[in-house]
């Protein structure tokens, strides 16, 4: 009897669940073929670049072009302009956009719809259109230096500076947390300091990992500023020596990357360090 | 939870601090647009007095306050601290404690360093400031949470928090917004009782926000009921309850029920009797008037002839609340509940008044 009523069961389930494993499976497999193609995407021109760079016209393979980087002239001079200026980028864009944002929330929340299209513009206008105009209307003395760039660079690095800040001052309650500050006898500059900052530790970060990456990639505007910033170098220097430019363009990825997850892992052992204090 | 024992058993060195400072909020206007937020407020606040504002949303309670912490500034009218004019003193300067509505603690820092922020920002060492802010939580009932962050505190453990950082600084004046209205009602109540109690200990002058009447009445030496900018009275909670100056403070405080009435030579007629007028009989019009009776303030007896019936029975605990109908009007009257068997719905009853006289206003457009 036991059995009837199971073949029973079977029976009268079979048709039922099957199509829905079956579209389940399917399911599956069209995520796995999509995360393919994107990986072939991203992962088949690195591997060109890298198999270009370190093989000879032999077909031989050789790490001679990466050993032989540091010794290329002018790299480590273009290197360092690329790091100063992001330096500086850095440095003005924080310094603006952070008290902005902090009033902006605080005393302004409607204006900040404004912001985010005001934000967006550099995306939505070439650099090549931004760099003309800037260079005709600067004065000389600040075409001649390589700081313009980076005033350019703070332009550019806004959208992703201002969508980092907004979404961290966005998880905090920072009207009460700066009167709550101001009320216990803190200027306006230490509550940022002391009380704002380091609540947006994360949202700093990934301010800075982007503006970092920015700067670090952009050649449109410094090319045609006439400074040789590393982008620059790599392009110019493709001329002389394909192979060992290709190698730097890598190196400058494999670095960028590095430090972005440098960065990234940071804030995961902070948050669960975090997380670890609640559960004790 | 421990709430009333810290305070009363802390071997901290805190003491009455003799700060009390007199607060002077004298005919305060702030517009925001077209809404008069404050329209001509005055109080006079004394030494170590701790002072309620009472009132609706958007009476202008949260506006005073955030005028005396310097977070406003008024249009008009002048605030004196302790005799100093405060126009134009940025709030960090103001000398004043504040604890805040919402959750308010900075996420980054333990409570022991929530508490000490004051103190670093007035440079005072780094073991000062500890054993102070130790002081202070020990004061609180929170010893043992020093070193727990803000997300591991419950909300009532972080308003606490919060309270004892707005102390650590030694403030002139304790600035009190709503600090209650997060927390559920058996924390409320327990956190209403220990502030009151560091409040007296400390005797410093505290002005203190609240939409809710039984804090303001239970917590307050006196009480401000504010509508539309102005204050209708203010008082202790005694008299304001027994006494209120206005229909609006007799509505807003406690429990009212409207009747109408008519004029007579020395009063008004209600249930059949003369009753004197309470304040200025002169000012009240001759028509159109209602009179306002407190649940407690009638009595109702059964009577087959009765002119009211019971149409609604709330308990209430040691009383159970009726609903009268009497001539179009449902009047409230307050029975004990081991009598209020008698007083099954739609029974018969007459009312009469317990009290000498009886408060009148102008009938209301839409009754």
């Amino acid at each position: 009897m036991a059995s009837v009523v199971a073949d029973n069961i079977v029976d009268f389930e079979l048709p039922l669940v099957a199509p829905e494993a079956t579209k389940r499976r399917r399911i599956r497999w069209g995520r796995g073929l999509l995360l393919w193609l994107a990986a072939a995407y991203f992962i088949i021109p690195l591997y060109a670049a890298l198999k270009f760079s370190l093989q000879n016209i032999n077909g031989k393979f050789s790490l001679s072009p990466i050993t032989a980087i540091p010794s290329q002239p002018g790299l480590g001079a273009a290197f360092f302009l690329s790091m100063r200026l992001a330096a500086v980028t850095l440095a003005i864009v924080l310094f603006l956009m952070v008290p902005t944002m902090v009033y902006v929330h605080m005393k302004m929340p409607r204006f900040r719809r404004f912001m985010e299209v005001v934000t967006i513009l550099p995306i939505v206008i070439p650099p090549i259109v931004l760099i003309l105009g800037v260079l005709e209307a600067s004065p000389l003395w600040l075409k001649s230096s390589p700081y313009l760039l980076s005033l350019m660079y703070v332009v550019l690095s806004m959208p992703f500076v201002y969508r980092s800040l907004d979404s961290g001052l966005g998880a905090l309650d920072v009207k009460t947390l700066v009167e709550a500050a101001r009320s216990l006898g803190s200027s306006w500059l230490s509550t940022i300091w002391r009380v704002l900052v380091p609540n947006l530790r994360s949202a700093l970060l990934s301010a800075t990992v982007l503006t970092l990456a920015l700067v670090l990639g952009e050649f449109t505007m410094a090319s045609l500023d006439l400074w040789e910033t590393l982008p620059v170098w790599i392009v110019d220097f493709d001329q002389t020596n394909a192979h060992i430019s290709t190698a730097v363009a890598m190196i400058s990825l494999l670095g960028t990357w590095v430090l972005l997850t440098l960065i990234v892992s940071i804030d995961r052992s902070s948050s669960r360090r975090r997380r670890k204090n609640r559960i004790s | 939870m421990i709430l009333e024992n810290p305070v009363a058993s802390s071997q901290s060195e805190l003491h009455a601090t003799d700060q009390g400072v007199p607060v002077v909020l004298d005919a305060l206007v702030r517009q925001f647009g077209s809404t008069r937020a404050l329209d001509g407020l005055s109080i006079d606040i004394a030494p170590g007095e701790f002072i309620a504002l009472l009132g609706p949303s958007g009476c202008g309670k949260t506006t005073a306050l955030r005028c005396l912490a310097g977070f406003e500034q008024p249009d008009s009218g002048a605030i004196l601290v302790g005799g100093q004019n405060m126009a134009g003193v940025a709030a960090q300067r103001r000398d004043m404690g504040m604890v805040f509505q919402s959750y308010s603690l900075f996420p980054n820092r333990n409570a022991r360093d929530n508490v000490a922020f004051g103190l670093q920002l007035r440079r005072q060492r780094a073991n000062a400031r500890r054993s102070r802010a130790n002081e202070l939580l020990e004061l609180v009932g929170l010893s043992e949470h020093a070193l727990k962050y803000p997300h591991q505190l419950s909300g009532g453990q972080q308003q606490r928090v919060a309270l004892a950082r707005a102390l650590a600084i030694e403030p002139q004046v304790l600035l009190l917004d709503e600090p209650l209205s997060a927390l559920d009602a058996k924390v409320r109540s327990e956190l209403r009782d220990q502030i009151r109690a560091l409040q007296q200990r400390l005797a410093i002058t505290t002005v203190f926000v609240t939409h809710d009447q039984e804090e303001a009445l239970s917590m307050a030496d006196r009480v401000c009921v504010m509508s539309r900018g102005r204050a209708e009275q203010i008082a202790t909670p005694s008299t304001l309850y027994a006494q209120p100056a206005t229909a609006f403070v007799a509505e807003f405080v406690g429990v009212s029920s409207r009747v109408p009435v008519t004029r007579t030579k020395d009063g008004v007629e209600l249930f059949g009797k003369s009753v004197k007028i309470r304040g200025d009989a002169a000012s009240v019009p001759s028509t159109e008037i209602d009179a306002l009776l407190r649940p407690e303030d009638v009595v109702a007896r059964t009577s087959n002839q009765g002119l009211g019936v019971v149409n609604h029975r709330s308990f209430l605990g040691a009383t159970t609340r009726l609903g009268v109908g009497i001539a179009g009007s449902t009047v409230k009257v307050d029975v004990k509940s081991s009598e209020a068997e008698d007083f099954e719905l739609g029974t018969r009853v007459d009312l009469s008044l317990n009290a000498h006289d009886v408060l009148v206003t102008e009938r209301r457009a839409s009754e």
